[in-house]
């Protein structure tokens, strides 16, 4: 399955929700789409990954990459996830101390600090 | 001889072929249908690096894949041909600024394949470098005659 993205705004955040694969091949695409929002000054995103089917290092790497992005603007980068085989990714890497994840969009936009 | 060998350009559209073929060949050896997830993880992660290795060394050969079923247990071998640094001799590309960040990516790779997989060796020699992974099968049951 290749990658699928659409935003949303609510507020002062931007969800981002992203459905499929994020690997080598797809990363690209949504590293366009997350320097795209900075450029145009969404600093405060929350990164949907529900629908997300397989994420590797490369797609984690795209996902620092954004939070350096939004951080210089003191900015915010949240996710969603539910799924353990995507959850024990970042837990590996120790990417759970990095970047705060939520059960639900709604509780990430709700999250201040 | 492996099981099923690929060989595929070095390009990043077709890693995600070996992740499935890779998939496909460990649940018909017997691997634990809750270990495949890791499997193709971790082959997904080896193929990537060995692409960007590839791509960047400007390297045409095709990556290479040996699925390897064997008794108790099934083997990824997943090989580049990029000439490594070998003891004694100077790392390719030492000193440019690029090679941080292709040094980066590659070690979260490998960050993340020795997280995922317990038996796994690395090696690299001046002809090419290698990631071997191991997991354990489950023998089928045969049907009572």
């Amino acid at each position: 399955m290749d990658l699928s993205l659409s935003t949303e705004t609510m507020g002062d955040r931007t969800i981002v929700r992203v459905g499929g694969e994020i690997d080598v091949y797809t990363a690209p695409k949504l590293r366009e789409q997350l320097v795209e929002l900075v450029n145009d000054g969404s600093f405060h995103l929350v990164v949907d990954m529900e629908g997300v089917d397989f994420l590797d290092s490369t797609g984690l790497g795209v996902l620092v990459g954004g939070l350096k992005r939004v951080r210089a603007h003191e900015g915010s980068l949240r996710l969603v996830c539910n799924q353990e085989r995507i959850l024990k990714i970042f837990r590996i890497t120790g990417l759970t101390k990095v970047f705060p994840i939520h059960t639900s969009v709604e509780e990430a936009v709700a999250a201040t600090d | 001889m492996a099981t099923v060998e690929l060989r595929f350009s070095a390009l990043p559209e077709h890693v995600r072929t070996a992740r499935l073929v890779a998939a496909a060949v460990a649940r018909r050896a017997g691997v634990d249908e809750a270990v495949l997830d890791e499997v193709r993880l971790a082959v997904g992660e080896a193929c990537t690096r060995a692409v960007g290795l590839h791509r960047n060394g400007g390297i045409t050969a095709p990556v290479k894949v040996l699925l390897i079923e064997e008794e108790k247990q099934f083997s990824i071998e997943v090989g580049d041909e990029v000439p490594h640094a070998v003891p004694g001799g100077h790392p390719p590309g030492d000193g440019a600024g690029d090679a941080d960040v292709e040094t980066e990516e590659d070690e979260m790779g490998l960050a993340v394949i020795s997280g995922l997989v317990d038996d796994v060796e690395v090696s690299a020699g001046a002809h090419g470098g290698s990631i071997r992974m191991r997991w354990p099968t489950t023998p089928p049951t045969t049907l009572p005659v």
